[in-house]
């Protein structure tokens, strides 16, 4: 409440909305923007990855074969961050394995947001039959074991990208779904709902034009967080080799091209690791950003 | 607060026409859930909330509504409106039936009957700004131009009382009273004729009160408007209604003018309610009827006549014969067994 109720609004106030005022609320909170700024370098690096990238990713020279970063004893700085054991450079398939990190997180995400919400909105203002069914659907595949029946989902389908992110997406709609149906729950209570009704307004119209904007903050942080934790599945996914296919770098799987030479050759499994332990902890340090600025309990 | 204002009581006569007619309205609420209601019986699992309910608006009138809270004036308003199902009886507006009308066809009859309603921060969505909560109705129900939409929004506003300027604005930068403008404004800008005042006031300070309360008497003789204004607040209700209708634990136990019911209570709640309104009078102070402990379940309502158990005049018969509505003069009725005699 920025205004002293009982007390007219003077003229001067600017008129904010409340997301405006919560994105200053982000603002002010500097950690959060630095992440924020992280997970905004790593995005630029995904998206012009071919002109960022020194050398090409896929560009195989056995004379460079486990070169070491150029700081390093024998290192070039052509190759800042050393060769793997068929002498790609690293840094070139760090840069484009930020690609397949951020798609597959986005993807999945924006794939189990839009259901999600769909589904979480319908089952908390209609009620009834539809949140039944909605509902033991939830609580069934929350009962499946993740990782394990995504594995076992890529070996019926065969590996790929598309399906991944099915793989990965089969489920976690379940999470924003019902973290939809319960703030709908308290929104359908709210009087402008039984207004919006009294006026004339759809079910349609009430669930996506009044419900949704009002429930839209949560759903955002839920998005956030699990998409770092989408960006983990992945690399493990492709660690164990049933996620992204060679020769197309990702970091799970650049992790696993070095785990031979781990003694020898340090620099191969280390980047991508450290890789994926800046974005996912930049991506969380970031929601919890978010939230907080969200949260009217923690508002001024 | 003054009961009564000065005007003569006008729109009261026997034969203006009914806008809203409301006979044996019931609505239930079923707290079983799924297979219990197969399973264990009615008695203490449903709340009466509005039990075989009989009210009717005179176009142009004001009927006000009141009763304790919980006793389910809130809830016959917003069952009249339709926007909860009844569980039986049936509820015409302007003669026809509009108990069963699904949402379609209920649309239009939208424009015609609008709602007020008690909390002016719940009621607004606090992401919309007032030109869009406001013009929502337009939206709705016209195919206006959004310049022509803004324009109407703009005469709304400086109607009830805001600026034009205040038009960009969200909610949370109006205060208690202004928001509840800003509802009144929303109401109002599809031209309704029945307009369901549900407690507009009991969330103000009472400063501004009056000043809602003015503004709707305003709006209503300029708009033609007819109310039914729900209060609990005898004095709000003293001041606007031409009709008053006493409600309670779900049901009507006295209606009447508003002479007829604040001169000369008939039922024994009505001649409670009416003696803890504190007179300035020293002369004209009665005893204050004190009501014996709280408001009954509404779930495990007393046998007989609801009202036995809390009531000062309580007879044999109370506990176990429910009361008949009986006429005490034209047009004043109480559900009470002391005028039993005065109807044969």
């Amino acid at each position: 409440m920025t205004s002293a109720p009982g007390l007219p609004a003077t003229s001067a106030e600017s008129d904010r909305s409340i997301l405006a005022d919560n994105l200053r609320e982000f603002r002010e909170n500097s950690l959060a923007v630095a992440a924020a700024g992280v997970v905004a370098v790593f995005a630029l690096l995904a998206a012009f990855a071919p002109w960022i990238a020194p050398h090409d990713p896929y560009e195989t020279d056995l004379f460079r074969r486990l070169l070491p970063p150029a700081w390093e004893q024998g290192g070039d700085w052509a190759f800042l961050l050393g060769c793997d054991a068929l002498g790609r450079d690293v840094l070139s398939r760090l840069i484009f394995g930020s690609r397949v990190s951020i798609a597959v997180g986005l993807a999945v995400i924006l794939i189990a947001t839009t259901i999600g919400t769909l589904a979480g909105l319908a089952a908390g203002y209609l009620r009834g039959i539809p949140d039944a069914i909605i509902s033991r659907l939830c609580d069934i595949l929350l009962g499946f074991p993740y990782l394990i029946f995504a594995i076992g989902l890529i070996a019926m389908t065969g590996p790929g990208f598309q399906n991944i992110i099915l793989a990965l997406a089969y489920k976690e709609w379940v999470l924003p779904c019902r973290v939809v149906r319960g703030e709908t729950l308290a929104a359908r209570e709210m009087e402008y709902i039984e207004a919006a009704r009294a006026l004339g307004a759809s079910r349609l119209h009430v669930m996506l034009r009044e419900i949704l904007p009002n429930i839209l903050s949560p759903v955002i942080v839920v998005a956030t967080f699990r998409m770092a934790h989408i960006i983990i599945v992945e690399a493990s996914l492709s660690f164990l080799g049933i996620g992204i296919q060679p020769p197309v770098a990702s970091w799970g799987s650049m992790v696993s091209d070095g785990r031979e030479f781990l003694l020898d050759a340090w620099w191969v499994s280390t980047f991508p690791g450290v890789a994926i332990l800046l974005l996912v902890l930049a991506i969380n340090v970031a929601s919890q950003g978010l939230r907080d600025a969200f949260d009217p309990r923690l508002q001024r | 607060m003054h009961l009564r204002r000065g005007r003569a009581v006008n729109g009261y006569s026997a034969s203006s026409e009914m806008l809203v007619e409301v006979r044996g309205l019931r609505k239930h609420f079923d707290l079983r859930k799924g297979l219990a209601r197969l399973v264990s019986g009615q008695e203490g699992h449903v709340v009466k909330a509005v039990h075989d309910v009989d009210i009717s608006v005179r176009r142009g009138e004001t009927v006000g509504l009141i009763g304790e809270s919980g006793c389910g004036k809130t809830t016959l308003g917003r069952t009249i409106l339709r926007l909860q199902e009844p569980t039986a009886g049936s509820i015409f507006f302007d003669g026809q039936d509009i108990t069963r009308l699904n949402d379609a066809a209920l649309k239009p009859l939208r424009r015609r009957m609008q709602i007020i309603f008690q909390d002016p921060y719940a009621s607004l969505n606090p992401r919309r700004t007032v030109e869009e909560i406001v013009g929502l109705p337009l939206r709705l129900h016209e195919n206006r131009s959004s310049e022509a939409t803004r324009e109407r929004v703009k005469v709304l506003l400086e109607r009830v009382g805001l600026r034009a300027s205040h038009i960009g604005r969200y909610p949370h930068q109006f205060s208690g009273g202004q928001r509840q403008r800003i509802g009144i404004a929303r109401a109002l800008i599809v031209n309704p004729e029945f307009v369901v005042c549900d407690e507009p006031v009991s969330a103000l300070d009472v400063s501004i009160q009056a000043q809602i309360i003015e503004l709707l008497d305003n709006l209503k003789r300029e708009l033609e408007l007819t109310y039914l204004f729900i209060s609990h607040d005898l004095s709000v209700i003293g001041y606007v209604a031409d009709r008053i209708v006493v409600m309670y634990l779900g049901e009507i136990v006295e209606t009447g003018t508003r002479d007829q019911v604040l001169d000369n209570p008939c039922h024994p709640y009505t001649q409670s309610l009416l003696s803890a309104v504190p007179q300035l009078d020293p002369q004209s102070r009665q005893a204050r009827i004190q009501l014996k402990g709280d408001l009954p379940s509404p779930m495990r309502p007393p046998s007989g006549c609801k009202f036995h158990s809390r009531c000062p005049k309580a007879m044999k018969i109370c506990s176990h014969v429910k009361p008949r509505i009986y006429s005490v003069s034209a047009g004043h009725q109480a559900a009470c067994h002391l005028y039993e005699e005065s109807t044969r």
